[in-house]
């Protein structure tokens, strides 16, 4: 046996004997885990991503579930919607309907609604799988509405998120451009009429409205090609874009991070939370469940969109009490606000704007409007900092008195869909209602804005009043040498921390309008735009209690009391919290003032900094 | 039979022969002939009581003789002139007891009856012997069960349902007026109403729409008031604005309530 070993393998190994052997990674090792686990992730690789997205930590709160409403209705929508799919025959054909129903037996009706009723009486559990369709598609808009209200006034959609605002907002556009289709396809007297008021609306489009309603109903209306389009685009594309959205919109939620609330321990920096697995997927998983249980009673006890009630769709007739759904209900509404008068004929061609804007020009306004106010926002601001602590709707009194005027606005729209059934089941004049919603239009929102405006300040003052005076226990206390003062007991610094998080903030001060040589800056006009709109955001903003005003408050119970019914009158702007920072050390005149005119220097610098 | 043989030639056969085949004639024609609507003939007693019931009741508006009443206040009417309405517009008046209304509204709501049916008859053969008008219907024209409810569906859809709402549950017309609901209406007084066009109605008359088709709208009503709710609660039936309602308050109501239950069940 010779003393050489001659190693096994290929000859040319030899070469490499002086080579290190190299540990097998750990972290491979680690990945075998489990037997079918380790070989679906030998092929896929999956382990990293699903490891990333299990241990995902998210913040806890009631309101971060509205969203997921919109998602389980969404997911509720496409799986009914499969079925129904099934059975219903997206086709103008006419037909006799000979099926179980009585009252419509030998009536002429289109393919459509045919196995519209046949779904509802022949195929078992057709009716209920139609109802849960169409409520689960009511709570989807409701619930992206709601998700869309808690993003608004939470300041969610500052950077980094705006453009998963927008994304939210052109999901909103299509949800409802999507339930319009669906509602559409039943063919029955009202959806017909849906669609026969769609044609006008697109008719009304200067110049081109008439070649534009043909292309789209493939003739003159209705014609045979409007419900197997409408088809397509409800049951395929609409869904497809939808789908692939929402996708973005989640997998942007986890790049980007939850949001969360502000409270202790929560800082711009963290996600605190549980993580997915176990918490949150029990937690959603759950959810889930609950709102399809509860849709899935509402539509066993209560009847949604009765086709077999409206008959079949005949251009002629038309029924009292025509409404869209309440998504439509808005641009329904600014139809019958208004007025006539601004129909105008130009070299004889007719100009329908009293048609034109609420149906072209309000639907696409509205989603713009809510696309782009973030972008607003932050130019308004000039904040280019990212945010993922939420604000609370109070220290925004600006943006809730806006966001709370929009949504008076849109109601009054909604609502004035409706005026006929208000009239009939209020006993009043409709015109009356008409008029009253057409004034209102134009008074609500800004009585609106002023009065959550107003309500947002006094909650803010209340909040600054807590924090320097802790909560009033409403005992009085006669002390030793005869004077009496109110025990307040004691904020936990957990409370007060929520009171006082969040950051000051001032008005842009216009800045030199000329440059050095005395020349008008080119940029000039811009800027006194945004030092004006700055202002009515932040002109009377109410700043929180600084670290220095609460250790003057503090320091001393009497004097304190003085100094709060000070700091109570005085404005509370910025410099107006500076300003009473100068006289407390006057009122308290011991070692801890200066301590606390120390800190009010460095904030009052910085607020500065910030102009 | 002799004895009647024997007296055929008799100067007084023919006139009885005469007699004898008009009176045939007469019952085989009245057997045959179409019946005037009022199930009892109007005396001249009913039309005599009518006048006293109207000229205490409804004369005050209506005028002493049913000329009408101006209210002198620009051409505004109290009552109209009642020539012409026939038994029928009185029937469907005072038998929905909108008459006598109870105080001068845009519109005269239905009501509780103040009059007994008889009374109703009378007042109505008295306005019906002012001038000719439509009649009180029989029981055999608003006879539910021989009409086609399909047939009265689509003819409902085509003229009715654009003011009464697909489902007779009625709807807004302008200024305060509405149309009513349908439903729990007598079959009579659906044909009455269609018949005499009370209000802001329009009349539908046997050419517009022939009595038989006037049988299969009450026919369809009927259905609709007998048809179970196939899908639960019906909501009113008032269409979209009653379920967009129910889920903003309920269907958004409890899911956020789950949420909120969910979300303080911490791990």
């Amino acid at each position: 046996m010779s003393t050489e070993t001659v190693p096994a393998g290929r000859p040319a190994d030899r070469l490499r004997d002086g080579d290190q052997s190299v540990a097998p990674a750990s972290s491979a090792a680690a990945r075998k885990a489990g037997g079918f686990a380790g070989w679906i992730d030998d092929r896929t690789s999956g382990a990293k991503g699903v490891n990333y997205l299990l241990r995902k930590v998210f913040p806890d709160h009631w309101s971060f579930m509205l969203g997921e409403i919109a998602m389980y209705s969404l997911i509720i929508c496409l799986i009914t919607g499969a079925l129904l799919t099934l059975w219903f025959v997206p086709s103008a054909g006419h037909t006799v309907y000979d099926g179980s129903f009585v009252p419509l037996r030998g009536q002429m009706m289109s393919e459509a609604y045919a196995s519209t009723l046949n779904i509802s009486f022949d195929v078992r559990g057709g009716l209920i799988i139609r109802q849960i369709h169409h409520w689960a598609a009511l709570m989807f808009i409701v619930g992206l509405t709601v998700h869309m209200f808690r993003v608004f006034f939470t300041g969610a959609f500052r950077k980094p998120r705006e453009l998963n605002w927008v994304l939210g907002t052109v999901m909103a556009l299509l949800a409802i451009i999507e339930g319009f289709a669906g509602y559409s396809l039943p063919d029955d007297l009202l959806s017909g009429t849906g669609i026969r008021a769609m044609e006008g609306f697109v008719q009304t489009a200067p110049v081109i409205g008439s070649y534009l309603a043909y292309a789209i109903f493939g003739g003159p209306f209705p014609g045979q090609m409007i419900i197997p389009r409408l088809y397509s685009a409800h049951v395929l594309l609409i869904p497809a874009i939808l789908v692939g959205l929402f996708i973005v919109h989640v997998t942007m939620v986890a790049v980007n991070k939850h949001t969360q609330y502000p409270g202790p321990g929560k800082t711009n920096d963290n996600v605190v939370g549980y993580r997915v697995m176990p918490v949150y997927a029990a937690k959603a998983g759950g959810f889930f469940f609950i709102v399809f249980g509860v849709i899935a009673l509402i539509s066993a006890l209560f009847t949604i969109n009765p086709i077999w009630a409206y008959g079949p769709y005949d251009p002629s007739p038309v029924t009292a009490g025509s409404q869209p759904d309440w998504y439509m209900g808005f641009a329904d509404g600014a139809l019958r606000l208004l007025p006539g008068w601004l129909e105008f004929e130009i070299l004889g061609f007719t100009l329908s704007l009293n048609i034109a804007l609420g149906a072209l020009v309000l639907l696409p306004l509205v989603y713009t409007l809510l696309g782009v106010y973030p972008f607003f926002e932050r130019w308004v601001t000039g904040d280019n900092r990212e945010h993922h602590l939420l604000e609370r709707p109070r220290n925004n009194p600006t943006r809730t008195g806006i966001g709370m005027a929009a949504i008076v606005a849109y109601s009054v729209f909604m609502f004035a869909a409706g005026n006929d059934i208000i009239a009939i089941k209020l006993g009043m004049s409709i015109n009356d209602i008409t008029r009253a919603f057409q004034i209102g239009l134009f008074v609500l929102p800004p009585l609106a804005f002023w009065v959550t405006k107003r309500i947002c300040l006094s909650l803010q003052r209340h909040d600054r009043d807590l924090a320097l005076h802790q909560r009033e226990s409403g005992r009085i206390i006669r002390g030793a040498e005869g004077s009496f003062h109110e025990r307040h007991d004691a904020l936990s610094e957990y409370d007060r921390w929520i009171l006082v998080q969040h950051d000051p903030v001032a008005p842009l001060e216009l800045t030199a309008e000329v440059d050095e040589n005395g020349v008008a800056r080119p940029a000039a006009r811009k800027d006194r735009l945004r030092a004006k709109l700055s202002h009515f955001y932040f002109k009377d903003a109410v700043n929180p209690v600084t670290p220095a005003e609460l250790a003057a408050a503090h320091h001393d119970g009497h004097h304190a009391e003085a100094l709060d019914a000070e700091a109570l009158e005085a404005p509370f702007d910025y410099e107006g919290i500076e300003g009473d920072q100068d006289h407390a050390p006057g009122v308290g005149g011991d070692g801890a003032d200066t301590e606390a005119g120390a800190s009010e220097q460095g904030i009052g610098s910085a607020s500065r900094l910030r102009e | 039979m002799k004895a009647l043989a024997a007296r055929r030639r008799h100067p007084a056969a023919i006139a009885i022969l005469l007699m004898l085949g008009l009176l045939v004639t007469g019952f085989a024609y009245a057997a045959v002939a179409p019946q005037p609507a009022q199930a009892e003939a109007s005396t001249a007693q009913d039309v005599a009581a009518g006048k006293q019931l109207f000229q205490a009741n409804c004369a005050s508006c209506h005028g002493v003789n049913a000329e009408g009443r101006a209210t002198g206040n620009d051409d505004k009417v109290a009552g109209p002139a009642l020539a012409g309405v026939g038994a029928a517009a009185v029937d469907f008046q005072m038998g929905t007891g909108r008459m006598p209304m109870r105080a001068p509204t845009v519109q005269a709501p239905r009501g509780e009856v103040q009059f007994t049916q008889e009374q109703i008859d009378q007042v109505g053969a008295y306005v019906a012997s002012l001038a000719p008008g439509p009649a009180v219907p029989s029981e055999e024209d608003v006879d539910a069960s021989q009409g086609d409810p399909a047939k009265g569906g689509e003819l409902f859809r085509v003229n009715c349902a654009m003011c009464h709402n697909f489902a007779g549950s009625g709807g807004a017309l302008t200024r305060g007026k509405y149309a009513p609901s349908l439903m729990d209406v007598e079959p009579k007084h659906i044909y009455e109403a269609m018949d005499t066009g009370p209000q802001s109605m329009p009349v539908f008359n046997d050419g517009n729409i022939a009595p038989e088709e006037k049988r299969d709208i009450i026919a369809f009503l009927k259905a609709v008031e007998e048809t179970p709710n196939q899908g639960g609660h019906a909501l009113g039936a008032l269409g979209p604005v009653t379920e967009g309602w129910f889920a903003w308050f309920f269907g958004l109501g409890i899911l956020i309530a789950a949420a909120v239950w969910l979300g303080q069940k911490s791990a």
